[in-house]
């Protein structure tokens, strides 16, 4: 008897460990996202959009870090994403097992969770020493070799729900691998490769570390690839860490606006996931 | 019925291997790329670690103005931070998991499990934003002068809680990691609990163990591998992780007996330091810490993807 009690008590025990480890997590977390909204609403503004980042003290707004962080994102998606697509489409249709799928599976795992700051140190090396200076292009390029095994995951993940009738029907009426994958899998997959685009760009639109040491930042309006160029992420480095009070709230506002954009970003793919998965997507 | 053109079929023999030869390049671009990342920060880290060979790595010294340089503050910050999070960010990520899988009612499962994994994809820069605005502050006033007062006094600890409360600091930096990497330890750890087939369960339910029974019992023992893989992969993250600690360790290159005072790691050496280093043998140290980093983290990552290998491969987004 005594025994089922402790067993008991042992269970309860437990059971509020976990909820209050569940409760306790959720409360820094929505206490991280109440500073970000209250901070950042303080600091919205018309001028957040149409003015540039201020000189030390002064006022302004954000325009050519939203601006720079626009572009390289969009290069960084536009440099990686077909890498990432056919190397994708090589690990699902040609590689399979091969001994060199298994080690490119393996190693884009790795990629996957390396350290950012690593990628940023060698596109240092390869392209900022080479050209001689901080650029955009850099900034971009190591943006790209970030989104490579997102996208590269996502293809190959997809590819492989698409049912496996579809192919043979298009190999039994002669087409080449190449023509089946361009014109049946590819349309197949396309919401799920869609939303690996997205899930990259959330991924790459909030990085920081790698674009400390590529492009860098500019306080100026600028739309020179081959320059220094302003982007959000560095700028609210910078201005977070500095005495004015008017660069803190910038920083905030810009906090405010990347994590609303990834999250937009981040729950736009889920939907094109769960509506690809109700129309049956994933039966095989 | 159309006969077949042999010209046709000779064209699309040729689109055939231009598309296939498209995909194995990039298949090996992928290859290329971590072979990159390791020729170029050796060829980069090579001045630093000629000048200093191993000792790089044994000597606390980091002095631009002498040019003397070690990594063993950066590795000692790495490390204690990243333990600091997980002694903190694996159980309660195991909590969440199991409130999740386990107790959570059906009705709030996915909106709980939803936002958990939301907050991975949040940048570490706001929580790097966060720690230094908000928790930094919090730890200054209230809990470090508690620590100084009460846990200073307990043999054996007391090194760990002496001087002042800076707020920011190695203790702090280890909060925000633990913090940042809960929601992904939480994440990955019940997508290997949901792994363990309901049948398992129910029979343990069956001979009338308790919820936590066939939790320890069956659930744990089930998935061991997927949960030590997932915490590895929370640790590889934590070890590489930058902006959420360069904003609250304080990047003071020495390594004090005490949790409490400012520290280094070797992620937010370089990110505070890179752009400002001058002088060839002072970024190539800073370089050599990135090679370091590379190779810890590649091992950890590595070793936490051959566990999770075993396991059923899943779909990405709760990476």
């Amino acid at each position: 008897m005594k025994r089922r009690l402790f067993r008991k008590l042992k269970n309860g025990a437990f059971l509020t460990l976990s909820l209050i480890a569940t409760l306790a997590g959720l409360t820094c977390l929505a206490a991280i996202l109440w500073t970000l909204i209250s901070h950042g609403i303080a600091g919205m503004s018309r001028q957040l959009f149409t003015q540039m980042t201020p000189p030390p003290g002064g006022q302004g707004g954000l325009l050519n870090a939203l601006y720079g962080s626009a572009v390289m994102t969009l290069l960084g998606i536009l440099l990686g994403s077909p890498i990432g697509v056919l190397a994708g489409t090589y690990l699902a249709e040609y590689g399979r097992n091969s001994r060199l799928s298994i080690s490119v599976r393996f190693i884009n795992d790795v990629l996957l969770s390396a350290p950012s700051i690593i990628i940023g140190l060698f596109i240092y090396e390869i392209v900022v020493v080479r050209m001689g200076h901080f650029s955009a292009i850099a900034g971009a390029l190591s943006l790209a070799v970030l989104a490579i095994p997102v996208t590269l995951r996502t293809t190959e993940d997809m590819l492989n729900l698409v049912p496996i009738g579809m192919k043979d029907s298009s190999a039994a009426l002669g087409a080449y691998p190449w023509r089946t994958i361009l014109s049946i899998l590819y349309p197949a997959a396309r919401s799920g490769i869609v939303t690996g685009l997205l899930l990259a760009i959330a991924r790459i639109s909030g990085e920081t570390a790698p674009l400390l040491f590529t492009a860098l930042n500019n306080q100026f309006w600028s739309t020179n690839l081959n320059a220094p160029m302003a982007n959000l992420p560095v700028v609210i480095f910078q201005f977070a860490l500095s005495p004015y009070k008017d660069w803190q709230e910038l920083a905030w506002a810009g906090a405010l606006i990347i994590t609303v954009t990834i999250l937009i970003l981040s729950i736009s793919a889920r939907i094109l996931l769960a509506l690809l998965q109700a129309k049956g997507g994933s039966g095989k | 019925m159309a006969i077949i053109d042999p010209r046709h079929a000779a064209k699309q023999l040729i689109y055939e291997k231009i598309f296939r030869s498209a995909t194995l390049t990039a298949a090996i671009l992928v290859l290329m790329i971590l072979g990159g990342v390791a020729i170029s920060l050796l060829h980069g880290s090579w001045p630093a670690l000629k000048t200093f060979g191993f000792s790089f790595v044994t000597r606390e010294v980091w002095n631009p103005v002498t040019d003397q340089f070690g990594a063993l503050a950066a590795i000692y910050g790495t490390v204690v931070t990243s333990l600091i999070a997980m002694a903190i960010a694996v159980p309660a990520g195991f909590g969440i998991a199991l409130f999740l899988t386990e107790l959570c009612p059906p009705l709030l499962k996915r909106p709980i499990g939803v936002a958990v994994e939301l907050l991975a994809a949040v940048p570490s820069i706001i929580y790097g934003i966060w720690g230094l605005f908000v928790l930094a502050p919090v730890l200054q006033r209230h809990v470090q002068p508690w620590l100084i007062d009460h846990a200073a006094s307990i043999p054996g600890i007391e090194q760990l809680f002496k001087g002042p409360p800076y707020g920011i600091g190695i203790l702090t930096a280890g909060f925000v990691l633990a913090i940042m990497v809960l929601p992904f330890i939480a994440a990955t750890m019940r997508d290997v609990f949901d792994t363990v087939p309901p049948m398992l369960k129910e029979s343990g339910y069956g001979l009338g163990a308790t919820t936590w029974e066939v939790i320890w019992h069956v659930v744990v023992p089930h998935s061991r591998v997927g949960i030590v893989g997932g915490v590895m992969l929370g640790l590889g993250r934590a070890l590489g992780e930058t902006m959420a600690v360069t904003f609250v360790i304080g990047n003071a290159h020495r390594i004090s007996s005490s949790l409490l005072a400012p520290g280094t790691t070797i992620s937010s050496a370089i990110a505070n330091e890179f752009t400002e280093a001058v002088g060839d043998l002072y970024t190539s140290s800073l370089i050599a810490l990135g090679l370091l980093l590379f190779a810890i983290t590649f091992t950890v990552i590595a070793a936490a993807q051959a566990m999770l290998r075993r396991l059923e491969r899943r779909a990405l987004i709760s990476l």
